[in-house]
């Protein structure tokens, strides 16, 4: 099950070439570029590991795609999601986020388990099939 | 996300069949460049006529890639040599407003970096240290200052090797994101490009930066002067020409960075002595006149010269 969130979720993942492009439109509208890894895919797992700091001061969009090959090259087993953040008053938060690296095998999805509780309610969890094992050894 | 991608070629059907030099000369604003070269940096005429040629021969490889003839990307990695104050730096900053013009960088800023913020201080801190310098200065100009510090051949557990490998891996794959420009004193620089032969290959253009005659520095004065809203007096103006000439006597002497230093010395005295010596209102005049008497008290004019040495050896 290919796994989707942030802003180009309902896109094809995008080439290099288009990740420049969004990356350069970060840098000119001001943002600051982070790069953070995970293996965990859950969609309620968001405090991914990040990939060096958050990159300010940076002219080019060059210098992040350097920063994501460098990062591909060590985790490109793992999830690797760009976001962008709006330092500027007011806003302080992520205004883009997208994926930018995926497992290169197959992604095996999520179960759902039904527990029964009191009083015939069901609750309904969902956990990822690669989560039985341990970290770093999820993929490949 | 439509800035450069979308050159004429790919708007319009029909292919190029003929280009003007001289209006994409002119049309780029190379030509603007090339005359503010001119018009701002005194004396340098070696330079400048390397510099014209290097653009002369990057807009006919522009030109040649609009036709679709044979090209290839230049390499445009730089060495710049020279003693001190003899401009290195200001023209690596034109030479980044002239590249980005032509288009061969895509941002046109210049990150000016010495061996200190490349190299770290113990072991796995140089390669994060450097790859963060050239983060910064991807699609624009890296200027290192003093290059043949990162190589020290004394100390064989040296960081700077480190360094080296990084940047000359980078130079060579990304060339289209980045432009290395290389600074320092000429013979230094040969004995680091002789143990260093990576950087030697892959510059192709060294640049030799001649030092100023006393005419040339006279006149940079001037020009530093008229900057800041001072005027020599006609009496400081001759003064200041025998400054320059005894100054460069001396050790240590760093071309136009010397005549600046004199100068805010010259200023600072000057400052002394309205203060001191000031009877009544002063006027806009006195306030901007350097005289005489604020370069004469200088050491450099009771430190023997040359001439004077030489003599009191021979007795």
């Amino acid at each position: 099950m290919r796994i989707t969130q942030g802003t180009f979720s309902f896109l094809p993942d995008l080439t290099d070439e288009q990740i420049t492009k969004q990356v350069q439109y970060c840098i000119d509208n001001g943002w600051a570029v982070n790069l953070e890894f995970t293996d965990d895919p859950h969609p309620r797992n968001t405090y991914w590991e990040m990939w060096g700091h958050p990159m300010f001061d940076i002219e080019d969009a060059a210098g992040v795609m350097m920063e994501l090959n460098e990062c591909r090259k060590v985790y490109g087993d793992r999830y690797i999601r760009l976001s962008a953040f709006d330092a500027s008053h007011g806003w302080e938060s992520v205004k883009l986020s997208f994926i930018v690296n995926r497992p290169s095998e197959e992604e095996p999805g999520f179960r759902l388990d039904r527990q029964e509780a009191a009083g015939r309610n069901i609750r309904y969890t969902t956990s990822p099939y690669v989560a039985a094992k341990p970290e770093g050894q999820r993929y490949g | 996300m439509n800035d450069v991608a979308n050159s004429p070629e790919e708007v319009t059907e029909e292919p190029v069949t003929s280009v003007d030099l001289h209006r994409e000369f002119e049309e780029s604003g190379v030509g603007d460049v090339l005359r503010e070269l001119d018009e701002t940096l005194v004396g340098l005429a070696p330079v400048k006529k390397r510099i014209r040629e290097t653009a002369a021969l990057l807009l006919v490889e522009r030109a040649r890639k609009r036709l679709g003839l044979a090209h290839e990307a230049p390499t445009l990695h730089m060495s710049f040599t020279g003693n001190p104050g003899t401009g290195k730096t200001t023209v690596a900053m034109k030479m980044a407003d002239l590249l980005h013009r032509l288009g061969y960088i895509r941002k046109g800023h210049l990150v000016s970096v010495t061996r200190d913020d490349l190299v770290g201080q113990y072991i796995g801190h140089t390669a994060p240290k450097t790859r963060e310098i050239l983060k910064k200065a991807m699609g624009g100009v890296l200027f290192i200052d003093e290059a043949y510090y990162l190589y020290r051949p004394e100390n064989e557990r040296d960081y700077g090797q480190e360094s080296i490998e990084i940047l000359l891996q980078v130079m060579e794959n990304q060339r289209e994101d980045l432009v290395v420009i290389l600074a320092g004193y000429a013979d230094k620089m040969d004995r680091f490009f002789e143990s260093n032969p990576g950087f030697r290959s892959r510059i192709a253009h060294h640049i030799d930066f001649p030092d100023y005659t006393n005419e040339e520095l006279s006149r940079i004065a001037e020009m530093m002067l008229k900057e800041q809203g001072y005027s020599f007096s006609e009496e400081a103006r001759e003064v200041f020409a025998r400054y320059i000439d005894r100054r460069r006597q001396q050790p240590h002497f760093a071309n136009a960075r010397s005549v600046r230093n004199a100068l805010d010395r010259a200023r600072l005295r000057q400052a002394n002595r309205l203060f001191e010596g000031a009877q009544g209102p002063l006027t806009a005049d006195d306030l901007s006149l350097i005289a005489a008497e604020d370069i004469t008290p200088s050491r450099v004019f009771s430190l023997p010269t040359d001439a004077e040495r030489q003599t009191q050896e021979a007795r």
